[in-house]
């Protein structure tokens, strides 16, 4: 396999790098950089990571990196992720950035310990880390319940200061969404699958609607979602597919769809193939609406559209 | 009446999708079915995921229709964790 790390690759010009991974030679990675400037998104770097991490470091290739950012890639953590030596030394003065850093999740019973620790490293305001902490634990979650992936989640989040923005990227080297989904819905194509995955009351572990007691279909639809209402970008890549959220502009009114296709989007079915699953988003942190009311929006939604498939006699919670 | 405290089982991050089962199968179920009535206290925590309430839930309206909803009262709920109750509530019953 070979990946090449670029000068700029962000959820908006992400295409050009995954179509430039080669996936022939699985035994083998090597990983060559812009030799110039490397500005590019956490998802890329989980990607890279997840890649390395599914081989032993006697099977990677890193060329010597000259690019300036080659500190960046060494404070992400992804040479110790990789278990090589990047022959870089970090200076113990260098300022603390608001990132976590590449990070290998593989137990779910410590999810909960890790974001409560490393969701602080971002520095945000209370009502900031709200949505951070949602889409980290349903991401992650997604990955230890749906993609029996070996080297469990690989997780990277960044706050970029110049455009308020966090960004986070969640990759396995699971199964794919196509097998999870194909095991209620008959699907054919990965881009059929990752429609499904995306629409809401839908999951692979059952085709009764509204999802089995542990599982709602509901996760995707609500991170796409959130970043829909936020305006920002968001991706998922699996197989041969990959699904692009485009951002809504700030003069048009944010409607949301229970079918991903009718999102302002872009997509592809002739991406080299990667086996699990990428997960990118953006989110703004500009007027973001206030949480709760971002998630009664996306219930709205949710709601109408569960309810086009069944209608029941319902009942308000009691709050005392 | 049973008092479930969901705090000491989780923190203040209330995402555990397995603490949410445990905490069905072996709390809310067992004393609804003896025709408890259950109070589920939300105290400490700051926020919660659907997936976490659906798995605290979305067996209980199941299996006892929405009518358990008069016997379930939930607790000290910040405007986060009402908001998402609301939504698994809502949903389990269309």
């Amino acid at each position: 396999m070979k990946i090449h790390i670029p000068n700029s690759a962000w959820l908006g010009n992400i295409d050009p790098f995954l179509r430039s991974f080669d996936t022939s030679h699985p035994d083998l990675l090597e990983i060559s950089a812009n030799r110039s400037w490397i500005s590019i998104h956490p998802v890329v770097l989980a990607m890279v990571a997840s890649l390395g991490l599914s081989l032993k470091p006697g099977q990677i290739i890193c060329e010597q990196l000259e690019a300036k950012s080659k500190h960046y890639l060494k404070r992400m953590r992804l040479f110790d992720l990789l278990g090589i030596d990047s022959q870089i030394k970090i200076h113990e003065h260098e300022p603390a950035g608001r990132f976590i850093p590449l990070t290998q999740i593989t137990d779910p019973d410590k999810l909960t310990n890790f974001i409560t620790e490393m969701v602080p490293l971002l520095h945000l305001e209370p009502h900031q880390v709200e949505p951070i902490r949602y889409i980290i634990s349903e991401l992650t979650r997604n990955v230890f319940e749906h993609s029996q992936s070996k080297i469990g989640a690989i997780l990277c989040a960044q706050y970029y200061k110049k455009s308020n923005v966090i960004r986070i990227g969640i990759v396995d080297r699971g199964v794919g969404i196509k097998k999870t989904i194909a095991e209620s819905y008959p699907v054919k194509t990965d881009e059929e699958s990752v429609q499904l995955a995306l629409t809401p009351g839908i999951t692979g572990t059952t085709r009764r609607i509204g999802g089995t007691d542990y599982n709602a279909g509901a996760g995707l639809f609500f991170i796409k979602s959130i970043a829909k209402v936020n305006r920002d970008f968001f991706i998922i890549y699996s197989g041969n597919f990959m699904y692009k959220l485009l951002k809504t502009k700030n003069s048009s009114p944010v409607r949301l769809y229970g079918d991903p296709f009718k999102d302002k989007h872009s997509k592809g079915s002739d991406f080299p193939y990667w086996n699990g699953t990428v997960v990118g988003v953006d989110l703004s942190l500009d007027d973001t609406e206030e949480f709760s009311i971002l998630l009664k929006m996306i219930s709205d939604t949710y709601s109408k559209t569960v309810k086009e498939r069944r209608k029941q006699y319902y009942k308000q919670a009691r709050f005392i | 009446m049973k008092n479930i405290n969901i705090f000491k089982n989780t923190g203040n991050f209330a995402e555990d999708k397995d603490l949410a089962k445990e905490i069905r199968l072996k709390k809310i179920m067992p004393s609804l079915k003896y025709d408890d009535e259950v109070v589920i206290d939300f105290a400490g925590v700051e926020s919660t995921t659907q997936s976490f309430i659906h798995a605290l839930l979305s067996e209980v309206i199941r299996e006892f229709g929405s009518e358990v909803l008069d016997r379930i009262a939930f607790k000290n709920c910040n405007a986060n964790v009402r908001g998402i109750i609301t939504i698994v509530v809502d949903y389990m019953q269309i």
